[in-house]
């Protein structure tokens, strides 16, 4: 189910604007791989262009290509809403949909119009072995029928995961999914996604080193020259080297705190 | 005393102030309305005819009610499906230069007087839309409401409430239009994210966040359609009776029988077209009121409370 994405000589524009020149990254399946960098680097750009959610903000668009196993997503005749059907995607604040109950948002998109339809009465199965799979199952199992935007921000991210992985995707992109949560709610994610990891391709956007070091198998670092120019990917290993032994001076920098 | 008092009892003085204003004009109307319905010897709800300076006086609404009514859903049926269209076209569809000219264009058309549309309905959409009424009456005929016994094609219900739904469709879009760029962008990603098309995600996330907005937008069009004077008198023969067959001439609304009766009325006859008023007052008061029932519920869930 997981797939392996290849990312080709890749740039992101916004407009005239070059956000992210030239990447060539391999993510492996069933890995979780990590983008870190400073502020403005494009790592919430690259995450974007994996399920072609970029193109949805006007003018903006990417030359270059990504492949899950081998098949390019920019292809001419792939449509970006089928893509975006293999993809989940977990936002920087929670967003589950204010109108829907608890329920209401893992099922909803099950709900579309998609080639496997799912039957109604397999829904009660898909809402509780999704929010168990984003442990959020035993606190919210007597309310399922409530809205969900009368959680705490930890548990409505909880649910934005249950609502990404009920329709099983093969891949799962976060983009700093802690950054408005608790320490605590933190901890629970990060539990969380060292559990997904044995069924998905993770990638994760982090600001925090100390979480890219604890969850992730692969660490990519991006920085930029200066504000304006654009992002771009200085390298990418295996985690744990990159954090002890990383080849090149800006990586070692950053993480070890001395900036960004 | 700190600016938030003084505001506070700024806007309850002004709130206030309304309500009063809505009472009294609504006993006004009572008892002006109060001679004529004392002299009418007809049934004041259910007689088809207008005669309240004859000896005796005999008047009743079921006409107007039925003309007010009808020409209102026609104007709804027509105007709430294009002017939510044309707003979701500027809001979503459309590049955004391209829906900044359309919003413009339909701001503008918001801004026109009814009279104008009345005397474009009158020389020009009139006798355009009787092929319309026409092609109803040949294919759609076994329904009574589309029939037309006299092959006679204006001056009908279903003109006006076209002309109605012309007039309406810019203010319902401007309103719709508005909410729907509201809608917060995280929800819209959310949505398109999870793999829905553009029109699912509509459904999805657009139309759930804004329908107390679009139920608002809806009434003010109600409201503008149902209050609706000279257009509608101008389109109109004004005819005192029930019929059901909308294409055929005839039909007569609250407000446009006030707007031709005033100046010939008596004095029983001011008094009796002040009680029709107070009618027509009543059923916007009403229509409001429900409104804001729907609106406040929906609002409850959207804030999850
Ligand atoms: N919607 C947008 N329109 C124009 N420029 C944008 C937009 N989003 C991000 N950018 C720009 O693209 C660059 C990369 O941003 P982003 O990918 O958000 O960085 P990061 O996630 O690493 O902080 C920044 O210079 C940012 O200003
Ligand atoms: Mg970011």
């Amino acid at each position: 189910m997981a797939k392996r994405i290849d990312i080709s000589d890749l740039d992101a524009y916004y407009g005239n604007f070059l956000a992210v020149e030239d990447v060539n990254l391999a993510i492996e399946p069933r890995q979780v791989t990590a983008f870190i960098g400073p502020s403005g680097c494009g790592k919430s750009t690259l995450l974007r262009t994996l399920n072609r959610m970029h193109e949805v903000i006007p003018g903006a668009y990417v030359d270059g290509k990504v492949a899950f196993d081998g098949e390019d997503i920019y292809a001419e005749d792939v449509d970006p809403v089928n893509v975006r059907r293999l993809i989940g995607m977990v936002f920087q604040r929670p967003n589950p949909f204010p109108t829907m109950s608890i329920a209401g948002n893992v099922v909803a998109g099950l709900k579309l119009d998609r080639g496997r339809k799912v039957k109604k009465s397999e829904f009660d199965d898909i809402v509780e072995r999704s929010l168990r799979g984003a442990n959020l199952w035993d606190e919210v199992k007597d309310r399922l029928d409530r809205p969900g935007a009368g959680l705490s921000g930890g548990q409505q991210q909880r649910l934005c995961i249950a609502r990404a992985i009920a329709v099983q995707p093969q891949v799962l992109l976060m983009d700093e999914p802690c950054s408005a949560l608790d320490p605590i709610s933190t901890l629970a994610i990060e539990d969380l996604v060292r559990e997904l990891r044995e069924d998905y391709t993770i990638v994760i956007v982090t600001h925090n080193m100390q979480q890219a070091a604890r969850i992730s198998d692969t660490t990519a670092f991006f920085n930029l020259a200066a504000v304006g120019e654009p992002g771009k990917l200085i390298e990418a290993g295996p985690t744990q080297q990159m954090f002890s032994n990383p080849a090149n001076k800006a990586t070692e920098d950053y993480v070890t705190g001395r900036f960004g | 005393m700190n600016g938030d008092k003084v505001f506070f009892g700024l806007s309850r003085a002004a709130g206030v102030f309304v309500l009063l204003l809505t009472l009294g004009i609504g006993v006004f109307l009572a008892v002006t309305a109060v001679p004529a319905l004392r002299e009418n010897t007809a049934n004041f709800f259910t007689t088809q005819q207008w005669l309240p300076d004859a000896n005796p006086p005999a008047f009743g609404i079921a006409a107007l009610a039925f003309g007010t009514v009808m020409t209102a859903i026609i104007a709804m049926v027509l105007a709430v499906p294009v002017g939510t269209g044309i707003a979701l076209f500027v809001a979503i569809y459309a590049k955004p230069t391209l829906g900044k000219v359309v919003a413009f264009l339909v701001d503008l058309l918001a801004a026109v007087p009814s009279i104008i549309f009345g005397l474009w309905g009158l020389e020009f959409l009139m006798g355009n839309m009787i092929g319309v009424s026409a092609w109803l009456d040949t294919w759609f005929g076994w329904i009574p409401l589309f029939a037309n016994d006299q092959d006679v094609y204006t001056r009908s219900i279903f003109i006006a409430g076209v002309v109605l739904a012309i007039m309406i469709i810019p203010t319902i879009s401007a309103v719709t239009r508005e909410v729907f760029v509201q809608t917060p962008q995280g929800h819209v990603e959310a949505a398109l994210a999870l793999g829905a098309t553009r029109w699912e995600m509509i459904r999805m996330v657009v139309f759930p966040y804004s329908r107390p907005g679009m139920i608002s937008a809806a009434m003010l069009g109600l409201g503008r359609a149902l209050g609706e004077t000279i257009a509608v008198a101008l389109l109109l023969s004004a005819l005192f009776e029930i019929n059901w067959h909308i294409t055929e001439p005839g039909g007569n609304t609250f407000a446009a029988n006030i707007a031709l009766k005033w100046n010939e009325a008596g004095s029983i006859g001011l008094s009796a077209l002040v009680a029709s008023g107070l009618v027509l007052f009543l059923i916007t008061l009403a229509v409001n009121m429900a409104a804001r029932l729907i609106v406040a519920r929906k609002r409850d869930f959207v804030e999850g409370h």
